[in-house]
């Protein structure tokens, strides 16, 4: 077959590219060399876009064992114990097929993890959608959920939090982020770097079939009116097989059979092989028909583009073969011999008897396009004047407003499909400030929380990257632990667009900014350009999982309310920014302003002395202030705890709303019992950690002085009401 | 006292149950599916999961494994069986225990704490919750809907054989207190000899107080007795 310039560009590659190629590897590609670098420098698989940029990133401290680069990021959380963990994105299948989509990202972020040698205890999801009224949403939201649930639910692996958003900038570019966690000793964990010439490369777990064909190239175009006919690009998850493929890795992990592991992701064993191969500076040589295939006559090229899930690459110490055969049969897999690594640095692939591709792996891997972008700097939004009407609300009714919106709705409708309590570990389940799960056999335990924070990023980038950050380091506060490093997930639309180019680098700007100064460093991740449909774009929403230690359950912190006639603190300032507040948005209706800025001093002292107040045991409970501001938290520390509270507005030069609703940042609401309060006060004065006493704990209802007066009772109603009339459930 | 746990490959509840069995100082094994007999056991537990992934109808395929001939054996001898989540779908497939289990009533995987009313503690399995009749407990299922005909359901009422029954936390037994479209709210049943337990909630799941309770507890040591 001859190569067009028609063909080259439907594998997603521009001329300039496939002249790259041409020079690199001194010939002209065939089919099936160029749909495997078509595999290997797609935007998804290279990076080619950001990579600059993210070298930028603080990976290292002290806790972190291994940084990006491997299938997951490790820290040490004590004792023999290690953690790895990470987020990936299944943004475009997901819209396209959404349970299979979420499905699927659920199964290679939890692969991505125990093929480290890890077993996973715990995931997370963020997931975006359009505005709830469009016409796609209620299906793709009940889609991914039960996609998400299906999956993990299936293997047995917690579903611990999230967050579930609606914005119209998603109405046709839906995002789900999936973030996994394991546990390892730290002795045993695996790396995927390949060792050694001449060594057996077995392929285990599921068949290869044609699905998935070019599903990392379809992650890195655009979506348009054709996207439909993407669907055969998706792939279609099986997640008794994850488990089995689950156990036999974990049962093979126990000696020291591997040298070398990969699970087979996008791009499937194209780039698992190459991975291995390139990060041990060596080559690899298949031969295609030991390929355990599900069809008949498959070809080289639908086999090595193939994205058939459950499916993992091995290299194996020469004589362990039949070790490894049992245990894989036992788990009824399949595990096939399909290689050797060589010394002489190419991929070479057979088929037949024939050599069909021959490729020095540098080129594929080392040699992939870098990109320095061209980019234009977002200008801060000017503060102009709220509109005049904005106190023509009643703050009551904002409150319930907000309460109401599918974004502040308690979300138990989505989080009860998933099987949180699954492992027995699961301590805090999603809808706390961070899930906490303990590590099995101890009294410690991780602290797990996933972030977001678009309208922020789409108004001020470096800020919203900043403030994301933040904020999840102030949910691992939050519950009593110590936050210890990041995970991100990078969605954005078009990175050829000089504009999202730029809230992409200046994004990483803002986050590189608070992971430096709260030592917080990212040790793992993903990047997801493309986000875009028809030229629409989403808002840039990077998303963070971040981590943390609780060396003492005991000392673990919950936001609920606990007692009647404690006294309520305000940690931090509110200076009254209610520029892309809640209140603005849901209420009056606007998107103006720039976001409350980040103070990243006040965020780590007010930190740290909320972390030092519940090691004391000096709170009843905390909650970080975030999105609604302060009277929204105070609303969910009275419903979780089934508490009131009665609080007074200090005579502030700002108004009862700034007060109430804005959303000023590095800010905890905390209860504090009678008998402690002249400590607590005595030890934020001494620290110089500014803060107010807004008001007290009572039964049954909450109480703003002069302004009104609510049952608690009708808040949980309030709150509690917007998923079931959705999906009109009782 | 001595059990075994049954592992199917997709069991994903077997360490769970082993760790409550142990700490209540059961001593147990875990047995594999595919052998082809139990070890010496009082108690034989058929653990929540998927057993053998439930693409077809859940248990289905795990009602014909190789291992449970024996477990039927065991339990036509009069020996323990407890049967959680799956492992109730099981025992219903194998026929140990009659009726079926249905999808829940809004077709969706519902996983949320619970109260459950102890209706019978006369049996080896729930003795002591003689002094505490309404428990929490997790359920995390998506086919837990008990269904049976007119003469089944009469006959387990009757003869006292439904265990467990949906409730709120007063212990009042309802539709609003029903969460997955169980007939007359049945959470567990027991055989006639009342020696087979199959239940959907998760009592594993709830055996120290950090877990938001011990309501599971009492379970394990009625059967420690």
């Amino acid at each position: 077959m001859k190569i067009t310039q028609q063909i080259v560009n439907k594998h997603g590659l521009n001329s300039e590219e496939y002249n790259k190629i041409i020079k690199l590897i001194g010939k002209k590609p065939n089919l099936l060399e160029l749909g495997i670098f078509s595999a290997m420098w797609n935007e998804h698989c290279s990076y080619k876009s950001s990579k600059k940029y993210l070298k930028t990133l603080p990976t290292k401290n002290k806790k972190v064992i291994q940084g990006p680069g491997e299938n997951a990021g490790v820290i040490d959380i004590e004792d023999e114990d290690a953690l790895v963990f990470k987020i990936e994105s299944h943004n475009h299948p997901s819209f396209i097929e959404p349970y299979q989509g979420a499905a699927t990202g659920v199964g290679g972020i939890l692969r991505d993890v125990f093929t480290m040698g890890a077993r996973p205890i715990a995931t997370l999801n963020s997931i975006h959608f359009g505005d709830h009224k469009h016409y796609k949403t209620k299906n793709l939201l009940s889609g991914v959920v039960s996609g998400i649930g299906g999956y993990g639910n299936c293997i047995g692996i917690p579903t611990v939090g999230g967050e579930v958003k609606f914005n119209s900038v998603y109405n046709e570019n839906i995002l789900v982020n999936a973030m996994a966690v394991g546990l390892v000793k730290k002795n045993k964990i695996f790396y995927s770097k390949a060792k050694g010439s001449n060594k057996p490369v077995i392929y285990v777990g599921s068949k290869t079939g044609r699905d998935g064909i070019h599903g990392a190239s379809m992650a890195s175009a655009e979506f348009d009116k054709n996207t439909e006919e993407k669907k055969p690009t998706v792939q279609v998850g099986d997640p008794f097989t994850e488990k089995l493929l689950l156990e036999a890795c974990l049962e093979l992990m126990k000696d020291d059979s591997i040298i070398s592991i990969q699970d087979m992701g996008a791009a499937g064993l194209t780039s698992s092989s190459i991975e291995m191969a390139s990060k041990g500076n060596l080559g690899i040589e298949i031969n295609l028909n030991k390929i355990p295939c599900r069809e008949k006559k498959m070809t080289p090229y639908e086999m090595m583009l193939s994205e058939s899930q459950e499916r993992m690459l091995l290299i194996l110490n020469s004589g362990k073969e039949d070790n490894a055969e049992k245990i894989f049969k036992k788990w009824g897999l399949d595990f096939s011999i399909i290689g050797k690594t060589t010394d002489k640095k190419d991929l070479v692939l057979k088929f037949n008897e024939n050599e069909v591709a021959n490729l020095p792996i540098s080129a594929l891997s080392t040699e992939a396009p870098i990109y320095d972008r061209k980019w234009k700097k977002a200008l801060l939004p000017k503060k102009t004047s709220l509109p005049q009407n904005y106190k023509s609300f009643k703050i009551i009714d904002s409150l319930k407003k907000i309460l109401m919106s599918p974004n502040n709705s308690e979300k138990s409708w989505v989080w009860e499909q998933y099987d949180q309590t699954v492992m027995g570990d699961t301590i805090q389940k999603s809808g706390g400030d961070s899930a906490v799960i303990r590590i099995h056999g101890s009294n410690k335990g991780v602290s797990l929380t996933i972030d977001s924070s678009s309208n922020y990023c789409e108004s001020y980038p470096l800020t919203g990257g900043k403030q994301i950050v933040a904020e999840a380091w102030r949910n691992l506060i939050s519950v009593g632990s110590n936050p210890i490093a990041i995970t991100n997930c990078l969605n954005f639309g078009n990175p050829e667009k000089e504009k999202i180019m730029g809230q992409f680098v200046e994004c990483i700007q803002g986050m590189k900014e608070a992971c430096t100064y709260l030592d917080f460093p990212v040790v793992s991740g993903n990047v997801s350009f493309y986000n875009e449909t028809n030229k629409k774009t989403i808002s840039p929403t990077p998303t963070i999982g971040g981590v943390g230690l609780l060396k003492n359950l005991e000392n673990m912190m919950t936001f609920g309310l606990k007692e009647l006639g404690s006294s309520l603190f305000l940690i931090g300032k509110t200076s009254g920014h209610l520029y892309q507040s809640e209140f603005l948005r849901e209420v009056v209706g606007t998107k103006d302003g720039p976001p409350p800025e980040v103070n990243l001093f006040n965020e780590r002292n007010n930190g740290f002395m909320i972390r030092d107040l519940i090691l004391k045991k000096l709170l009843n409970s905390v909650h970080d202030i975030s999105s609604g501001g302060m009277l929204v938290a105070l609303s969910e520390m009275c419903i979780r705890g089934k508490i009131g509270a009665k609080i007074k507005i200090p005579n502030k030069n700002i108004s009862s709303y700034e007060y109430l609703f804005a959303e000023d940042q590095s800010r905890y609401l905390v209860e504090v019992s009678e008998k402690n309060k002249k400590e607590v006060v005595k030890i934020l004065e001494k620290n110089s950690v500014y803060f107010e006493i807004v008001g007290k704990t009572q039964k049954d209802c909450l109480d703003l002085e002069k302004e009104f007066n609510i049952k608690v009772e009708e808040l949980i109603e309030i709150n509690s009401r917007w998923f079931k009339s959705y999906f009109n459930e009782n | 006292m001595k059990s075994s746990v049954i592992v199917f490959p997709g069991s994903n509840c077997d360490r769970d149950v082993a760790v409550a069995l142990e700490k209540f100082k059961i001593k147990n094994e875990m047995v594999w599916h595919n052998e082809a007999s139990l070890p010496k056991s009082d108690l034989v537990v058929l653990p929540g999961g998927f057993s053998y992934g439930d693409y077809l109808r859940a248990g289905a395929i795990a009602g014909k494994s190789r291992i449970i001939n024996d477990v039927i054996k065991h339990a036509k001898n009069g020996g323990l069986v407890l049967g959680i989540c799956n492992g109730f779908q099981i025992l219903i497939e194998t026929g140990l225990l009659p009726g079926i289990l249905l999808r829940n009533k809004n077709l969706k995987f519902l996983s949320k704490n619970v109260f459950v009313k102890v209706i019978n503690t006369n049996n080896k399995f729930c003795s002591n919750y003689k002094n505490k009749k309404v428990i929490e407990l997790p359920i995390a299922h998506n086919e837990g809907n008990y269904f049976a005909d007119y003469k089944t359901l009469k006959n387990l009422e009757d003869k006292d054989l439904v265990v467990f029954k949906y409730c709120d936390m007063d212990g009042n037994i309802n539709d609003v207190s029903n969460p997955n479209g169980s007939l007359n709210n049945i959470a567990g049943i027991l055989n006639p000899e009342k020696n087979i337990l199959g239940m959907m909630p998760h009592p594993e799941r709830l055996i120290d107080p950090i877990l938001s309770g011990k309501d599971g507890s009492i379970m394990f040591q009625s059967l420690k007795k």
